[in-house]
């Protein structure tokens, strides 16, 4: 155990790279992504964990940043949608964001692209939904309305969720 | 603020000793949301993150020990046929985010009568071990709540793990809401029926102070299922029993008046979601191999 002063000296693992950065200790992971590392692709809508406009990766399950300590995800490897592209070449759910409109003024969309890409590697680990008939299948027919369940932890305020659904069925398996 | 960590049980409770003050913190779903707001301001928080052991589970006895930070998701997709009530109810908090961080000792610890976690605990018979530098004791969880967000766990204590015992027979667990994400629950009730001591056991969720058991709904329940004969004969339970249920269960319910809904709805609703969780677990009890 470690008593430590109200600040502290923190390195984060954020998309590939080790960032050291001095934080309050009160500080989000989200305010310290955005106000401390310059990636503002997290977005805070409600800063309390409804929203999902801030959802980011940690060792690649989704989770909100605004609920989060910087201080205390040091151990974890952490991806925003700055990460997610590959030297330029957008990520396959980036594109089909764009090519189906999944988005209007476009604010919750990094959660909501972070959020499908995670969603669907829970899909492919065969994790059951609330919505799932038969719980112990293993084959998940991921249908709009199994996609619409587990994309409940982001809302989009403009309503694109028909668009959303369609980009998130064209990179489903 | 201080932030403290502990690597492990001893550490973590040393830490707490030493600062009982210290807010403990792990998924943080519940407590960011009054930080973030300005709601608490504590001296101290105790981060559990790196308590590796308050991440496994393992199984014991015909029992489930699930480590305090044990996450919803992993409840659901690792133990999920182990505790089903559990699972069931797991599946309803928040969302796929919240799952992911929030954990089953933070529903306890935080106590609050809507933690849509402690009904099917409590029916299920689940016991809390908690500890701190001067010893550990375990303790029911049906008695471990004493009032809105209060619990009886001392200042200086912690929740190391909560032991389960393995479904004997059907579980459910239903609420109401808003929607079916991010809501917290206006009323929920979760059933167990343990066929081998036949018995059953409910308990209301956020219509009262605490989580509340159903003792008058029970008794009734057992007494119609043992003279019409129906845990040897598997047969069709009487609707008016069913309602009757229901009735006698919402009559436990110390429902309040707020912004989520009004006390005679809850009352009602508590009545509804009782009934159907017994339709639910008697038609899957009828369907099992006898």
């Amino acid at each position: 155990m470690t008593g430590r002063p109200t600040s502290s000296h923190i390195t984060l693992r954020v998309n590939g790279a080790a960032r050291q950065l001095d934080v309050d200790n009160r500080t989000t992971l989200l305010d310290a992504l955005r106000e401390h590392l310059g990636l503002a692709g997290a977005k805070k809508g409600c800063d309390h964990g409804q929203c999902g406009a801030c959802t980011v990766l940690l060792d690649g399950r989704r989770a909100n940043a605004c609920l989060l300590f910087a201080v205390a995800v040091q151990h974890v490897a952490i991806t925003t949608i700055e990460g997610l592209a590959d030297n330029g070449t957008l990520h396959p759910m980036q594109h089909a964001f764009v090519e189906f409109d999944g988005f209007q003024c476009g604010y919750c969309t990094p959660g909501q692209i972070c959020s499908s890409v995670a969603m669907l590697d829970e899909v492919a680990a065969g994790w059951p939904s609330a919505v799932t008939g038969d719980v112990a299948a293993t084959e998940i027919v991921l249908d709009a309305a199994e996609i619409r369940e587990r994309m409940s932890g982001n809302i989009c305020r403009c309503g694109a969720y028909l668009n959303i659904v369609a980009a998130i069925q064209e990179v489903a398996p | 603020m201080d932030f403290l960590y502990a690597r492990s049980w001893d550490e973590a409770l040393a830490a707490k000793a030493e600062r009982p003050d210290a807010v403990p913190i792990s998924g943080g779903t519940d407590l960011m949301v009054d930080l973030n707001f300005d709601r608490r301001r504590p001296d101290a928080l105790l981060d559990l993150n790196g308590v590796e052991e308050f991440t496994r589970w393992e199984r014991v006895n015909g029992h489930v020990r699930i480590g305090a930070a044990v996450p919803f998701t992993r409840i659901i997709n690792e133990i999920g046929s182990l505790v089903p009530g559990l699972a069931i109810a797991s599946r309803t908090v928040g969302s796929p985010q919240i799952r992911n961080r929030g954990t089953l000792g933070g529903n306890l610890a935080t106590a609050s009568p809507a933690g849509d976690a402690l009904p099917p605990l409590m029916v299920a018979d689940a016991t809390v071990e908690v500890g701190s530098v001067r010893g550990e004791r375990t303790v029911p969880v049906r008695e471990f709540f004493t009032g809105p967000k209060r619990s009886v766990l001392e200042p200086d204590e912690l929740i190391r793990a909560v032991l389960v015992p393995v479904a004997d027979g059907p579980q459910q667990f239903a609420k109401v809401g808003t929607r079916n994400a991010m809501v917290i629950s206006v009323c929920s009730f979760a059933l167990a029926l343990h066929p081998a001591r036949r018995t059953v056991a409910g308990c209301i969720g956020s219509a009262g102070p605490t989580v509340l058991p159903t003792p008058d709904a029970e008794q009734y329940l057992e007494a119609e299922l043992a003279d019409r004969r129906l845990w040897d004969s598997r047969a069709e339970l009487d609707e008016a029993v069913a309602t009757r249920f229901g009735e006698l269960a919402g009559a436990h319910a110390r429902p309040i008046d707020d912004v989520r809904g009004t006390a005679d709805y809850r009352r009602h609703a508590v009545a509804v979601l009782a009934r159907r969780t017994l339709q639910w677990t008697w038609t899957e009890y009828r369907r099992a191999q006898r």
